[in-house]
Order: structure tokens, then C-alpha cells, then sequence
């Protein structure tokens, strides 16, 4: 056996004495960390201008934006980004969710600053030329038609709708084909003009650079950005709670397998009890092959090449929620299964061991998490968004072995709501 | 990059591949056996697959349900994958518990059970992986050009192979399987990270020596007769979306030709790993509203594989306009000489692509491995050398040889409208 395999290099987790943050004076938070192992560069970030200020009608204005802002700039047309950032292995993209516009890339070092030039330009000056806006729309609307022939994808939509029907989260941010085709390119100047802006925007580059440097070159294309007025979001409605299981199948003809997705509300990423409804579920539905979902659903009655559950929390109210896919004859003894084992979760919680697997789960596998410099962007900006302190990673191990079954137990029992569930699928 | 790695064999003809790596106290163990849907004949399609998820039903000493936990306990990263020509396993691990994974490789290797119980409760799990793949109308139109394209290779068939085999192949059938091709002189360990080579390589002796070598598994050819004559095919299916795949046979990925090859795969579809939107074929096809995108894909193979161009056509275009359009794309690159930039972007594209990769110690294990499969590590270490001296009359030659009409396979999706 070997006793230990000698370690040369030293845990280092992501922490306030690497962790470079800089406030900008248009309001860009700047986080830049080094890592020197390989000549490249992740780059990532978000600005508030999500699907939150678009209106039903208009649904997936804030997508529709978000993708077009590489397709023309006041610089550069379409081809010109692209033949800029291909031709030197360079990628950038950017999508939107409820909330926030994201962003990311990755460059070899040598590129940054063309990488951030073009971030800039993208954000700052996009020009929405209507041949392009028009060809987008088209490629849209096919993958409207594509998502509505996708099982799982039908699945989830039903199972938000329900879960959150008169709330902003019930609406999917690419919109419906009625939307798409309302969307006017003086719509998506409007939009790009009233929630675009520095103030609330983050911005975390991480590679093989100098933390001090990567904020000059933010600095550099971004500091000068000043938007009087930019938009703020209302606070979010209410949810509302659901008051009995509701159910919803949409029926996909010449379908070998119906997808189903089963859940309720879970807490946000900011509750106190995210880390027990976490590790909770991990147990329930991740840990080994899948946790008590998967053995029972997967490997013991054979009836699902996945079945997992999992937590979706961000800002406001998140999920918690069960998937698989299933041949269309067994989908009513899946349903029954989960049903099973959620009411089994609440009853009586998980064991000693059960915990004891999932903490020493969190914690080993934190190293693997942060390995790439997409991870530690990811990671940091994750801190930002949510507040955790830049001493978060340092401190998990400990919050993580805090954890008490009695703190699972407690919380399962608040979110996990056997007779009130929500029900979607999606097949035959 | 560094690429000093370490390569033995051991007594009983398995190899070992060790690259150090101190950046993070991660190791990464991959083992792959020489095994994939390539060895399988008629009637056992989808055997190497199947085998795979039966290794994670446990031996004697790790139990199906200790197995999956002791890795995730550690805070470990494991899965497996089959492919055409090899079958691995790996498990990512904070560095002081990669012991747990060399003992439980070293075990499976001779000692899982293959309960029947346990090959019951799979075989519908797979079928049930089947169905889910057949949802999809990518998967269906690939499926049925793969197996126009070859008639006698067995890359003939998908690697989950056909349902009647899954319906049909036994616990024997799946053991005997097993006990042919895991065995240690049919075996690559390939390990990346944080630990030093010397005790390392001592730990993996301890563990993996002892297990006796067997006859040392024939491999299946048989070789794909020349095709004369484009084939096409149409599969139908619902939904509203046409989609097109045009397949050409490549080489084998230690041909001379594979790497002009792929300097033409960069300029038809773009480089690996990157966007791909001032590719000719995108500039052509969906800049001109012919398709709403465009993809290519072509393999590291050990036989004569394809390259795969498939276009999501554009509603208000017909097929056939679309094929016309890339077969234009096509002859220009046969009859004009390319310029030397455009070999020069496409080697700092694949060199972009490298350095991404060597953030992630998982990536470098499992390439040391990959290439093992159809080539050596030189292959690996030389790929950017052998990239830049590709020079434009190259190209203009390969494009010639390898993108004819006569020897592909076009096949449609046609969707047969909405359906509620």
C-alpha cells in the first residue's frame, strides 16, 4: 500500500490573498487570479440584463439580444469578430439567463487583449444589422422546432410552467415561436439601451497573467463605460405556493422514451439551509451511481438509463427535482418509485454513513472543481454573485462538516412536499 | 507543454504510461483495453458496451454498491466509455487516495462477478439508453449511414448496438467476453498528476504484475471493399426540421494523410473545440441561408473511418440545394491551391486547443492513452510539427483523393411534419 504517494504541490484553494478584486469607477467588479501552469486565459462574467425585463410578449427579447450582439458591432461586422477571434484559437460567446446576462471565453494569453477588445465592442456598441438579426431569427425558430420534438426539454418546460405559473421563472428565456417572431430589431436596441451597463457588472479573468495586469487590460476597454440610467429589475413577485400535486403530460408522437421530471421548490442559493438541502440531495439523488433515486429507478429495477435528482437554486425561490427517461410502459412505476422514496426522505431522513459519503464527497472532490481556470473563474464569480466571501473555499470544508443529519431531516421536511408535487413528462 | 512521460511494460505484457504533473494534488488513472465495437461479429453487437456497465457491478472485494461509493467517499471523479476500437475506465482523484483506484483496477481486471440477476437489470437499463438515443433523429440518420458506409467492417454497427443483439447476448456470452479481453498484455494504464514516478510505478507493480497474462486477443478485420457509387439514403421521423450527413472515407489516424486531412476538416468546418463561423462550409450554408448550421466530425481511428459533415437545412430550402452548395465548397478546394496562412491559422488553432487541454490533468492522462490505442505518444507529441509541414498543395491532394461523390454516403432526415 502505498502510505502516500508524495505530494510536491500544495492545496490551493481560491481565497482573499489570491484573489484579486478591484472595483472599477463606472461600478465593474474586476477578479483576476493567476495560474501560470498553462499559457492560457479563461475569461467570465455577468451584467444584469436578463429575461427579467422582457415582457410576456416578447419573450426571449434578452436571449435574442444576448445572441446578437457578436453579429455586428460600430468596428466590425459579423465575419470580421469572428475571423479576429478563430484565427488565433480564441472563443467567446454569451447567453442569458432570468437575471443576468453571462458571458465567457478563453484565449491564449498573447490574445487577451484582442479577447477583451472584443467583449467591449460586443457590450458596448452592438449595431444588430437586420440581415443578421433576420438569419438569427430563422436559425431560432429551427431550434424552437427542434426543442419542441425534445423530450426532456418538453419535460422541463412543463414542469417550470406548473411550478412556477404567474412567476418569472415560469417563462423559458428562448422564448416561444409566437415571441420570436414578434421581436423587432427596435425592440432589441431598446433593450440593449435601457439594461446595459458597468453598474452591478463582474468580470473574472484567470490564466497566465498578473492579477494587476489583467485588471489594467480591463480597465483599459471597459473603464470608460458610463450608461446614465441604466435599468434596475423590480424585486420579484411572490411565489405561489402549490396547494395540491398537479400534472401535466405532453404527448410527442413516434417517441421511444418519455422523459419526466418531478420536484417542488427549493431554496435559493442564499438560504442558510442551501448546504443541508445540498448535501440532502446528494444522498437522495447524486452521490455513487446516482444516489437512493438512481438504485432504486437504475440499478434495481432496471427501468432507466438515468435517473438523478437535483437542486437548481440561484437568486430567488430554486428547484428541487427529480429527472429520467424511461421506456413510455414504465413511466407510471418510475413516477410511483420516486414518489416512494421521497416520502421514505422526509420520513426518516438519511443515515450516519449516507451523510458521512456526501461531506467527504464535497470536500475531496473540491481540488477537481478548481482545477481547470474555468473552474476558478467559475468558482470566483460564483462568491461575487452570491456574496459568499472571498474566504469561501477555505471555509467549506468546515461548513460542510457541519452539516447534521438533524439540519437534512429539518430541511427535506420544509421543501420536499410528497402530496404537493409537480408532475411533467414528455413522450408518447 | 512538457511531454517527458515515462513508458514501461511489465512482465505479464501490460503497459504503463506515467506523466508527472505538479500543479494541482490531483492524479488521474485511465486503463484501457485494447476491446471495442470493432471486435464484435453479427449477433453480439453492443457486447464491449454492455461489458463496460457490467464492470461496475462489483467483484467479491468491492461489492456493486461499496464500488461506486468508495471513489465518490474521496471526493473521485469515475466513469468509462466505449468506443470503436477500445474500451476505458478512469478515476480522478485528490492525489493521496489514487491507491483506492489502482486496487479496484487491478481487481475488476480478473475478478467481477457478472451476476445474472445483475445482467438482467442492465439489459434493460441499455435498452432503455437505446431508446433515449433513438429520440433523437440525429442519432437515427447517423446510425443509418454508418451502416451504409460500411457493409463487411464492423464499424458497421453503433456501439450500443442493434436492439435484437441487446435482447439477446447472455450473461456467458457478455463473461466469456470479459475473460477474453481483460487481460493484462491486452491493457494500457495511463496515469497523470501529482505523484512521483518511482514509487508509483513500484505501487502499480505490487498490484498489476501478478495478474497472468492470456493468449493475447486476435483483433476482428475485415476490410471494407472499395464503395463504387454515391449511396443515399433517407430515414423518416417526426418533427419539422430536415437534416443532412455527408460522409467521407478518411484514413487511419497514422496515415501520412490524416494530418492534411485535417487541415481541410479546419477550413471546411472549423477547428476542434472552437466556433467554427468563418469555416467555408458556414460562410457558404448558413451565412447564405441554406442551412441553419453546419458541423463536421472525423475520428482518430486504427481503420479507415469517415469524416461526417452534417447540415441542419434551412426550412425554406430543399435538400437538394444545400448538397449542391457543398459540393461547390468542395471542388474549390480541389481545384484551388489554399494559402499558406490559412495552414498557419489552423496550426495556432490546434495549439490554442493544446494548452486548453493542459489545464486538466484528466485530459492529459486520458490522451496518453488515446493515442496509445491507434498509434504511440509520438504521435501526440509531433501532431503541431507534423500540422505546420502540411503545405498547400497537400491539402489540394487530399481534398482530390479523399472528398469524391463516388465513395460517400449522403443521408436525409425528413421530418414528417408536426405532430401533436
Amino acid at each position: 500500500m502505498v502510505k502516500r504517494i508524495i505530494k510536491t504541490s500544495k492545496p490551493s484553494l481560491p481565497g482573499p490573498e489570491d484573489i484579486y478584486r478591484v472595483v472599477l469607477s463606472n461600478g465593474i467588479t474586476v477578479l483576476a487570479r493567476s495560474n501560470f501552469n498553462s499559457p492560457s486565459i479563461s475569461m467570465g462574467g455577468y451584467l444584469p440584463a436578463g429575461a427579467i425585463f422582457e415582457s410576456d410578449a416578447k419573450l426571449g427579447l434578452a436571449d435574442f439580444v444576448s445572441s446578437s450582439l457578436m453579429r455586428g458591432t460600430q468596428t466590425r461586422n459579423f465575419d470580421e469578430i469572428y475571423n479576429e477571434l478563430e484565427s488565433v484559437g480564441a472563443s467567446m460567446g454569451f447567453d442569458s439567463g432570468v437575471h443576468n446576462l453571462s458571458f465567457g471565453g478563453r484565449t491564449l494569453v498573447e490574445d487577451l487583449p484582442l479577447l477583451l477588445k472584443l467583449l467591449s465592442e460586443s457590450l458596448q456598441t452592438p449595431t444588430f444589422p437586420p440581415d443578421e438579426v433576420e438569419k438569427l431569427r430563422a436559425q431560432w425558430l429551427t431550434g424552437l422546432a427542434i426543442r419542441a420534438q425534445d423530450t426532456s426539454d418538453m419535460a422541463a418546460m412543463a414542469f417550470d410552467e406548473m411550478l412556477f405559473a404567474g412567476h418569472p421563472y415560469s417563462r423559458p428565456s428562448d422564448g416561444y415561436v409566437e415571441t420570436i417572431q414578434s421581436i423587432t430589431r427596435d425592440d432589441m436596441e431598446k433593450f440593449h439601451r435601457q439594461y446595459f451597463g458597468p453598474r452591478d457588472m463582474v468580470i473574472a479573468i484567470v490564466g497566465a497573467i498578473e492579477p494587476k495586469k489583467a485588471v489594467e487590460a480591463v480597465s483599459q476597454v471597459l473603464g470608460g463605460w458610463q450608461v446614465p440610467g441604466q435599468g434596475r429589475a423590480d424585486a420579484l413577485p411572490p411565489h405561489k405556493p402549490l396547494k395540491k400535486t398537479v400534472k401535466r403530460h405532453h404527448a410527442l408522437a413516434g417517441k421511444s422514451q418519455s422523459d419526466l421530471v418531478i420536484g417542488m421548490v427549493g431554496p435559493s442559493r442564499n438560504d442558510p439551509e442551501y448546504l443541508s438541502a445540498s448535501l440532502g440531495n446528494s444522498v437522495l439523488g447524486q452521490f455513487g451511481m446516482m444516489g437512493r433515486i438512481g438504485d432504486v429507478v437504475r440499478e434495481k429495477s432496471g427501468l432507466a438509463y438515468y435517473a438523478s435528482s437535483s437542486l437548481g437554486a440561484g437568486i430567488g425561490p430554486g428547484t428541487w427535482e427529480v429527472s429520467a427517461g424511461v421506456n413510455p410502459k414504465n413511466l407510471k412505476k418510475a413516477i410511483d418509485l420516486i414518489e416512494k422514496e421521497l416520502r421514505r426522505f422526509i420520513k426518516s431522513g438519511v443515515t450516519k454513513e449516507e451523510l458521512a459519503d456526501s461531506q467527504a464527497n464535497y470536500i475531496g472532490r473540491l481540488p477537481l472543481s478548481l482545477e481547470s481556470n474555468s473552474g476558478v473563474a467559475s468558482a470566483m464569480l460564483s462568491i461575487e454573485r452570491y456574496n459568499l466571501g472571498a474566504d469561501y473555499y477555505q471555509r467549506y470544508e468546515g461548513m460542510v462538516r457541519k452539516v447534521t443529519r438533524s439540519d437534512v431531516l429539518e430541511t427535506a421536511r420544509k421543501y420536499i412536499t410528497p402530496d404537493r408535487l409537480v408532475i411533467a413528462t414528455a413522450g408518447p | 507543454m512538457a511531454n517527458k512521460i515515462t513508458q514501461v511494460t511489465l512482465k505479464n505484457g501490460m503497459k504503463i504510461m506515467l506523466k508527472e504533473i505538479h500543479t494541482a494534488p490531483i492524479i488521474s488513472s485511465w486503463i484501457w483495453y485494447r476491446v471495442g465495437s470493432k471486435d464484435e461479429p453479427t449477433g453480439k453487437t453492443g457486447i464491449s458496451h454492455w461489458t463496460e456497465h457490467m464492470q461496475f457491478k462489483g467483484t467479491k472485494k468491492f461489492p456493486a454498491n461499496i464500488l461506486d461509493k468508495a471513489i465518490s467517499r474521496e471526493g473521485g471523479r469515475w466513469n468509462a466509455s466505449t468506443s470503436h476500437d477500445s474500451t476505458r475506465y478512469y478515476e480522478t482523484m485528490p492525489a493521496d487516495k489514487i491507491d483506492l483506484a489502482l486496487r479496484l483496477e487491478s481487481d475488476r481486471m480478473k475478478n467481477s462477478i457478472y451476476n445474472e440477476k445483475e445482467v438482467a437489470s442492465e439489459r434493460t437499463v441499455i435498452i432503455s439508453e437505446r431508446e433515449g438515443h433513438e429520440n433523437e433523429p440525429m442519432f437515427r440518420l447517423g446510425e443509418a449511414v454508418q451502416q451504409s458506409a460500411f457493409r463487411v467492417h464492423p464499424y458497421h454497427h453503433e456501439i450500443i448496438g442493434d436492439m435484437t443483439d441487446l435482447h439477446a447476448i447472455t450473461r456467458d456470452d457478455l463473461y466469456q467476453h470479459y475473460r477474453m479481453y481483460y487481460v493484462p498484455n491486452n491493457a494500457v494504464l495511463t496515469i497523470a498528476g501529482d505523484f512521483e514516478t518511482k514509487e508509483m510505478l513500484k505501487r502499480i507493480k505490487e498490484l498489476f504484475e501478478r495478474i497472468p497474462k492470456g493468449p493475447t486477443p486476435l483483433r476482428l478485420k475485415r476490410v471494407e471493399p472499395e464503395q463504387k457509387g454515391e449511396v443515399r439514403l433517407s430515414v423518416e421521423g417526426p418533427g419539422e426540421t430536415t437534416f443532412i450527413q455527408a460522409a467521407y472515407r478518411f484514413p487511419n489516424a497514422t496515415h501520412p494523410d490524416f494530418f492534411p486531412l485535417q487541415v481541410v476538416d479546419s477550413l471546411l468546418t472549423g477547428a476542434s473545440g472552437l466556433s467554427y463561423k468563418t469555416a467555408r462550409l458556414y460562410r457558404a450554408l448558413v451565412d447564405k441561408e441554406y442551412a441553419v448550421d453546419v458541423s463536421g466530425w472525423s475520428e482518430s481511428t486504427i481503420d479507415p473511418y469517415l469524416y461526417r459533415i452534417t447540415i441542419t437545412n434551412h426550412p425554406k430550402r430543399k435538400p437538394e440545394e444545400s448538397i449542391a452548395v457543398l459540393d461547390e465548397e468542395i471542388k474549390k478546394l480541389q481545384e484551388v491551391l489554399i494559402s499558406k496562412d490559412e495552414i498557419t491559422r489552423a496550426v495556432k488553432q490546434a495549439r490554442a486547443v493544446f494548452a486548453y487541454g493542459s489545464e486538466n490533468i484528466t485530459h492529459q492522462a486520458f490522451w496518453m492513452g488515446y493515442v496509445e490505442m491507434f498509434s504511440s505518444y509520438e504521435w501526440f507529441t509531433t501532431y503541431l510539427d507534423k500540422l505546420a509541414k502540411v503545405t498547400p498543395q497537400d491539402v489540394q491532394r487530399v481534398a482530390q483523393k479523399y472528398l469524391q461523390s463516388k465513395s460517400r454516403v449522403v443521408g436525409m432526415y425528413i421530418p414528417s411534419g408536426v405532430e401533436a
